[in-house]
């Protein structure tokens, strides 16, 4: 499946035993580091983005679609109203909804995933066959169509709908590790000396899942403002909320693109872009923290040029080299 | 067959389980919104009509939960999927018929196209891991970031307005009828080519990704070294031994990526008003046309289904090991 990659790979890590200064050890790479410092900063927009706007982004006013100028950095819209106070106040909606919802997914994607991996039996066939369901049916047609049943979806409701459409993947890749680490001698050990199965699974198994779990939040946080977005941009959510998906719904049905007002889309669509990366920054970040054979930097040490594909023994000369230098 | 069985029992479940959801969103929901519906069509619908809504939407409610869903089973094996409120009176699975043959072409093509490309990519970057290539993928994270329906908006921005190269919407020249004649088809062929390479580009790089990182794990096994120590040529050991091995979990991938491509080109046909399924679902959307949006949620679940099966049977006469279990 698509994901033994990593899989193999979490085995490996989890093998060593992790210090706690090694825990850390992902944010020194560079690629985590742009990702946190971008989302660090789209955090920062979504506490102070409504006292710096200097519009009300509801407010209308004569610069009707003015391209971006000193008074107005992002242009404004048809009806005068100015697209950087709406992109700044949106922020916090976007942002409140992903990691709601993200939260919300991880925390049942651990709960089946972990519960079915650990148990085994008749309980792991039902609940794997349940995200094997929920996995392989279209996630964002059922949002739309639930979502658009419910008469005014608020932005907690959005995120809620999103988390229970968005949490198999993770309850699957949950379940594969679970499954490899029931078996290792120190939960043998620990079931041993008596030790009850809640926490077996709190304090035996799911320190040894935090990479995995961490990197199935930061996926599904991703997929929940991508798909928030979506609702706003054709009108299912509550278009009376600023987010970055409201914006492009008005530019796109006050033909904008006709226009040739590019400043009204193209903003709000490269912050959507920009956040994304950052974390799918983050993702490989861990993946690779998880998995050293990702690594495309390897520091500064690594000069070797491997023409011929790979021979192992290139390959564990530079990692030795590397485990002495850390 | 063993294999083949299984995966078929899977499907069937995962179709009953999609139906049932069907079946159960509607009812669950507070109001009514399809008796208001019914309301402002007082007169226009004959009782056959009518009767078929309040059996699909559960409006009667005299009648227990066991009996709204075996009624609801028995329209559903008849192809009755209601009325469509936004082509009145046109039957749902009318406008499904019309709309699914755009869709499955395009999501079809631009798959076969993305997949070669993106796999065959993913191979030389995985396999020169180290090289320039490595560059390449900080811009397929941020090109996999931009949600699908912006990438839209901005190619037509470019392409049908700045530089009017391609056509802005619409899937062919109105003044043609459709028929299988090489004027419609080349228009078609002609609207499609901007929805087209929007999906393609957004859609690359999941396959770029997923490729390296196989490749990057399947070139330090043994039996590559085996390869090469054999003397073979690079070439040879490059797509003989590593990449024929690393291609399996792609395609396995594929069977699960396929919602989300789904999705993505469901938002593409909305952003250009293409003629498919996705364009139908926001004009439903827009008119609060539930029976039109249900039924094109059971028709796209049930095609990716049938779409996952056919990924299996890829799978199965791909690798020999699914075979021999039998």
């Amino acid at each position: 499946m698509a994901v033994t990659a990593s899989e193999v790979a979490v085995l490996d890590a989890t093998e060593t035993p992790a210090a706690s200064k090694r825990k850390f050890r992902f944010l020194r790479g560079r690629k985590t580091v742009v990702g946190l410092g971008i989302l660090l900063f789209f955090v920062l927009m979504a506490i102070i983005g409504p006292w710096i706007a200097p519009y009300d982004p509801s407010a209308m006013s004569q610069d009707l679609l003015q391209p971006p100028s000193g008074s107005h950095w992002f242009g404004t819209t048809q009806t005068g109203q100015d697209v950087l106070s709406q992109i700044l106040v949106g922020t916090r909606g976007v942002l409140l909804v992903g990691f709601v919802a993200g939260i919300l997914a991880t925390a049942l994607s651990v709960l089946i995933g972990v519960t079915a991996g650990f148990l085994g039996g008749l309980a792991d066939e039902a609940l794997s066959l349940l995200s094997n369901v929920f996995l392989v049916i279209p996630g964002l047609p059922l949002i739309i169509i639930i979502a658009s049943f419910v008469t005014d979806a608020g932005d907690l409701l959005i995120a809620f709908v999103i988390a229970l459409t968005s949490w198999a993947w993770g309850a699957r890749v949950l379940r594969a590790q679970t499954l490899s680490l029931r078996r290792r001698d120190y939960v043998e050990a620990a079931r041993a000396t008596g030790e009850p199965t809640w926490r077996i699974i709190l304090f035996e198994v799911m320190p040894n899942l935090t990479a995995v779990i961490a990197s199935g939040f930061v996926g599904t946080v991703i997929f929940a403002i991508l798909s928030e977005i979506t609702l706003a941009f054709i009108g299912v959510a509550d278009i009376s909320n600023w987010n970055w998906g409201t914006v492009l719904f008005w530019a796109q049905s006050s033909q904008a693109l006709a226009q040739g007002a590019w400043w009204w889309f193209v903003p709000a669509g490269l912050c959507i872009a920009l956040l994304g990366m950052s974390l799918a920054l983050i993702n490989f970040g861990i993946d690779e923290f998880v998995n050293p054979r990702l690594r495309t930097e390897t520091g500064g040490s690594r000069k070797v040029k491997m023409r011929v594909g790979f021979t192992p023994v290139a390959r564990t000369g530079t990692a030795r080299h590397k485990e002495t230098r850390s | 067959m063993k294999f083949l069985l299984q995966r078929l029992a899977f499907y069937l479940v995962t179709a009953w389980a999609a139906i049932t959801i069907n079946f159960l969103i509607p009812r669950l929901m507070p109001g009514d919104p399809v008796q208001a519906l019914i309301a402002r069509f007082q007169g226009q619908l004959d009782t056959n009509a009518i009767d078929s809504l309040k059996a699909l939407f559960g409006l009667d409610k005299k009648q227990s939960l066991w009996q709204q869903y075996t009624d609801y089973w028995a329209h559903l094996f008849h192809g009755d999927l209601g009325l469509s409120f936004t082509f009145f009176p046109t039957p749902v699975s009318e406008v499904i018929a019309q709309s699914l043959p755009w869709t499955l072409a395009l999501v079809g093509i631009t798959t076969l196209i993305s997949f070669l490309l993106g796999t065959g990519i993913g191979v030389f970057t995985g396999w020169r891991r180290g090289s320039w290539m490595d560059s390449l993928l900080p811009v397929t994270t941020f090109i996999s970031s931009i949600p699908y329906f912006w990438l839209g908006l901005i190619a037509i921005s470019l392409f049908a307005v700045k530089w009017p190269l391609f056509p802005a919407d619409g899937g062919y020249d109105n003044s043609l009828v459709p028929a299988f004649d090489w004027p419609f088809i080349s228009s078609a062929l002609y609207h499609g080519v901007l929805p087209g390479f929007t999906i393609v580009l957004s859609a690359v790089a999941g396959w770029i990704l997923g490729m390296r990182n196989m490749m990057v794990t399947v070139s330090s096994e043994d039996y590559v070294m085996v390869a090469q120590a054999k003397g073979l040529s690079e070439r040879r050991v490059m797509f003989g031994y590593a990449a024929r091995n690393a291609i399996l979990p792609n395609i396995s991938g594929f069977a699960l990526s396929l919602g989300f491509i789904v999705g993505g080109t469901l938002l593409v046909e909305m952003v250009f008003s293409y003629p498919g399924i996705g364009y139908q679902l926001f004009q439903g959307v827009g008119a609060k046309d539930y029976p039109l949006m249900q039924g094109i949620f059971l028709i796209i679940t049930l095609s990716v289904l049938a779409a996952n099966l056919l990924a299996d049977i890829l799978y199965m006469l791909l690798d020999p090991r699914t075979r021999r279990e039998a």
